[in-house]
């Protein structure tokens, strides 16, 4: 089962707290937001986590000034289920 | 033990208003996304967030100790209700305000991810209005205002606010401010 990291693209303002938190994950576009590193389409949104950057992810979404990340397991959740920190 | 309590409600509020000019200047170096010498953006969210704590700390001694010494006359009333205090209720009442307001912003900010963004940054504003009101129960309310030491210090922490808010609202205050204005590196 593979943890992953979902991007509120409505709630992003490109911070850059997650990019230093999650630097072999993420990567910073011009404006500020965060790029996943080598993956397209969905997986932009809904980044796949190996489990050594679940921790790092976990401080993410922690500190995240925008409340902008959430994490989760397996089946992707309803979107209202989704809370952010958890 | 009066005297170390009036002693120590002093100094423990003039400890309290600077680490809040430091939590209210790092937390307006948060805003900006911008990294600082050493430190990066999550550090610096992170110590904004524990100066602040400490802040409260102090500002809690601070209440504590005056609540129980002789001199400062302070009903516990007093922490709750502004401007009935029996010594310069105005000023003494702004103090109260402030101490109200910030227990309001530290709730909200532990709770951030359960209260949601929109009602965490509604109070969180309120940071910009308590600042100067400290400031000014420190000033009012103080009893050793006449000190040099102590005047050199509040201008420095307003010169410093002051400066630091003509940023906040100054064009290139975002990190990506210039890329965001339609300029490409």
């Amino acid at each position: 089962m593979t943890t992953h990291l979902h991007i509120d693209w409505t709630s992003c303002d490109g911070r850059g707290l997650c990019t230093e938190l999650l630097p072999g994950v993420l990567d910073r576009d011009d404006w500020g937001y965060p790029l996943a590193r080598g993956k397209s389409g969905r997986e932009r949104t809904d980044v796949p986590l190996r489990d050594a950057d679940r921790e790092a992810a976990h401080e993410a979404v922690r500190l995240c000034p925008k409340l902008a990340l959430s994490l989760w397991d397996g089946e992707k959740p309803e979107p209202g289920r989704r809370r952010p920190g958890q | 033990m009066d005297e170390a309590m009036w002693a120590f409600g002093r100094v423990s509020g003039f400890v309290s208003l600077a680490l809040f000019t430091a939590s209210v200047l790092l937390g307006i170096l948060n805003r900006s996304g911008r990294p600082l010498l050493v430190l990066p953006r999550f550090s610096i969210s992170l110590l904004h967030r524990n100066i602040a704590l400490l802040a409260t700390v102090f500002l809690g001694l601070h209440v504590g100790s005056l609540l129980l010494d002789s001199f400062a006359k302070l009903n516990p009333v007093d922490i709750v209700v502004p401007f009935l205090g029996s010594f310069q209720p105005f000023w003494q009442g702004l103090g109260t305000a402030a101490l109200d307001l910030v227990l309001a912003v530290v709730v909200t900010g532990l709770l951030r991810h359960r209260i949601g963004q929109r009602s965490f940054k509604a109070v969180h504003w309120l940071s910009y209005g308590i600042w100067p009101v400290a400031m000014a129960h420190a000033l009012g309310n103080g009893t050793d205002v006449s000190r040099g030491w102590f005047l050199l210090l509040a201008a420095a922490s307003a010169v410093a606010v002051a400066a630091a808010l003509l940023w906040r609202l100054s064009p290139s205050f975002l990190e990506t401010s210039h890329a965001r204005q339609g300029n490409l590196p």
